[in-house]
């Protein structure tokens, strides 16, 4: 793990409400709560990896850290600086350090544009270099990602969706960032693909000190993948500690859930079937106090009153549970 | 014992535009009562193609069964009339689908559909059928079934939604049910508590599963019989153990090298930036495939005679087959 002292990014009790709003004035009936004062830090060459179930807020962390959407509350400190609160023009340089990678491979590269402007263009918007440096660049980045430079001239149809990720991988890497989002990017790959791509991903990192806030509902591929985890539950971080420490002690009932639903590619293990039961609640309506208690077999009376906040079990390991 | 299903030869054809593409080619199994099939393979492989094929669903044209018998009990339903078939199809063979919000009607309520397939198969008045649309999802462990009965597929939750089809496609016991990608659209914890589900019913009903999936940790934990598809074609067959202890055909030892396994921090000495094994390459597309093996392309061990013929499947040992020069 990198040892840097002043994390790359520093997020501090960001808040995300979406206001639900109803009837012909369009008046705010309630709030989705999908990011609930969440705080963890990155440091340069790390992955953390954030996990969780459809609807848990990572996505919106995601998209938040990078203010594609606005917070409602919180910092975000980029290098000890607070993006929250610059303007546009003045959050317009920390966006090239900033760059992000999305799940689907096919909505996320414009089909007319040809795959060497797709990934030239943040060039041009930066203004960097004349057109000849700036093709060379994309030339390069073609090459860095596993793509051969005679493709620039392609449509993003004429690749396949391995080559898609790399091609919005490349896109990431143009201003020479030093954090990157990605969201989902293998998931929706076939496997023999995304093991090329987590590869790539891997790679790049060691070569250039990339940090990732690497978003996935895949417990395997975060595992393997990362320095470092978050797991989320409606809109909180229930538990955040070294990926070892996580994976081999799981300390929240929801990780320890989730741990042991994920089936193994081994006929022969004995598994142990923790299973949980229900949905994931509404993030619209929460259940009081910590938000796993109806799904948690461990659940006592002070789990349905009082919410757990995040506490520090042993060096490196936080987790948000009243009973540990 | 005889097997329920019975899928011999099975080739199935897309005439396109650009030509003639062979998305499913001489493909058999069988499976027993009780018993999990899997086929496993990647997208284009010919695994969904084989599933609408066993439930007579390809579209035709441009689509063409063009040999082969699918056998539920001995009848082979690629000889029935439309008006048989229709019978067949959720009486005796059912299917479940990926994405269940597709395969449900938006504007009927999750009861009334149900209860139809009870009314349609089992010529049951409308009043028994509706009983047994309740007893089905409570049966699938869906909470207050009177109430979700009343509600429309837009109203569940996608788990709850998979319960309603499976409800649905096990309403009138039928002895295959053909299950493609059940679970791959939800989450882990809800997905554990489907494949638990199938399990327990398929234990109750003894019914004959076909499990598609591209989860190698899915059909370790759920099946007992494994085939590997790739490029339309069978390429390894052998029993659940059996198969993952010695993989056998290039193809299936790249995936199961190419997952990263959770629990590799538990003990087993992986660093943490050890590379992933990679298949290197894509999928041929079906149109235009490789002469040789189909494979031969992507696979490390592949030599002239690869390149030029292409490998038989057969029996390499014991209960397990494979179609590869080199296994």
């Amino acid at each position: 793990m990198a040892m840097d002292k002043t994390p790359l990014i520093e997020v501090k009790n960001l808040r995300k409400f979406f206001p639900i709003k109803k009837g012909l004035l369009r008046r705010t009936i309630g709030h989705v709560r999908a990011v609930d004062g969440v705080n963890f830090s990155i440091n340069p060459g790390e992955t953390l990896g954030l996990v969780g179930e459809s609807g848990c807020g990572k996505t919106t962390v995601g998209r938040v850290v990078l203010r594609l959407i606005e917070p409602s509350d919180g910092a975000i400190e980029v290098s000890g600086r607070d993006i929250t609160t610059l303007g546009r023009a003045e959050l317009r340089p920390m966006r090239r350090q900033m760059q992000i990678v999305f799940q689907d491979p096919f909505s996320s590269l414009n089909p007319r544009i040809r795959a060497g402007d797709i990934v030239g263009e943040p060039l041009k918007v930066h203004g960097v270099g004349d057109k000849k440096e700036r093709q060379e660049r994309v030339a390069q980045l073609f090459a860095r990602v596993g793509l051969r430079p005679a493709q620039m001239n392609n449509y993003p149809h004429q690749f396949s969706g391995g080559q898609r990720q790399r091609i919005s991988i490349a896109r990431a890497l143009a201003l020479d960032p030093g954090f990157i989002v990605a969201d989902e990017p293998v998931s929706a790959l076939d496997v023999s693909i995304q093991a090329q791509v987590i590869n790539l991903l891997m790679d790049l990192q060691r070569d250039s000190n990339l940090a990732y806030l690497f978003i996935s509902h895949n417990l395997a591929v975060v595992e393997h993948i990362s320095h470092r985890v978050a797991v989320m539950y409606l809109g909180r971080i229930v538990e955040y500690a070294d990926k070892a420490s996580l994976f081999a002690r799981p300390q929240h009932p929801y990780t320890e859930a989730l741990l042991a639903a994920v089936p193994l590619p081994d006929p022969e293990l004995q598994r142990t079937k923790v299973r949980v039961d229900g949905d994931v609640p509404s993030p619209i309506r929460p259940p009081p106090g910590c938000h796993f208690h109806p799904r948690c077999r461990y659940a006592e009376a002070r789990c349905k009153v009082e919410a757990p906040v995040l506490k520090e079990i042993a060096p490196g390991h936080q987790v948000a549970c009243h009973l540990r | 014992m005889a097997p329920v299903l019975e899928v011999s030869g099975l080739s199935t054809v897309f005439h396109t535009r650009r030509g003639l593409v062979r998305a499913v080619q001489d493909v058999s199994f069988s499976v027993n009562a009780g018993e999990t099939l899997a086929i496993v393979g990647e997208s284009g492989c010919g695994k969904t193609i084989t599933a609408l094929s066993l439930m007579r669903l390809i579209p035709m044209p441009p689509g063409q069964i063009t040999s082969g018998s699918v056998k539920v009990d001995g009848t082979d339903l690629l000889q029935l009339d439309e008006r048989e078939m229709r019978k067949m199809r959720g009486g005796k063979i059912a299917m479940i689908f990926q994405e269940p919000m597709t395969a449900l009607n938006p504007l009927l309520t999750i009861g009334r559909q149900i209860a139809e397939m009870v009314m349609l198969h089992d010529n049951a008045s409308r009043a028994v059928a509706k009983t047994r649309a309740v007893e089905m999802l409570h049966h699938v462990r869906i909470p207050e079934p009177e109430r979700r009965a009343r509600e429309y597929p837009h109203q569940m939750s996608g788990g709850m939604r998979q319960r309603a089809m499976i409800a649905m496609a096990l309403a009138c016991k039928p002895k295959v049910l053909v299950a493609d990608e059940p679970t791959t659209a939800l989450d882990v914890t809800i997905q554990a508590q489907i494949l638990d589900l199938i399990g327990d019913l398929q234990k109750e009903f003894g019914t004959a599963v076909v499990l598609i999936t591209h989860d190698l940790g899915v059909v370790a934990e759920t099946a007992q019989r494994v085939v590997v598809m790739y490029a339309g074609r069978k390429v390894e067959e052998a029993p659940i153990k059996e198969i993952f202890a010695r993989p056998s055909h290039p193809y299936l030892r790249g995936l199961l090298n190419s997952i990263p396994r959770v629990g590799s921090a538990r003990g087993l000495d992986v660093s943490p930036d050890e590379r992933l094994q990679e298949i290197s390459g894509i999928v041929p597309p079906l149109n235009d495939l490789p002469v040789g093996c189909a494979f031969n392309p992507r696979c490390s061990l592949a030599n002239d005679q690869c390149r030029a013929e292409r490998p038989a499947f057969e029996l390499k040992h014991g209960d397990h087959y494979a179609a590869c020069f080199q296994a």
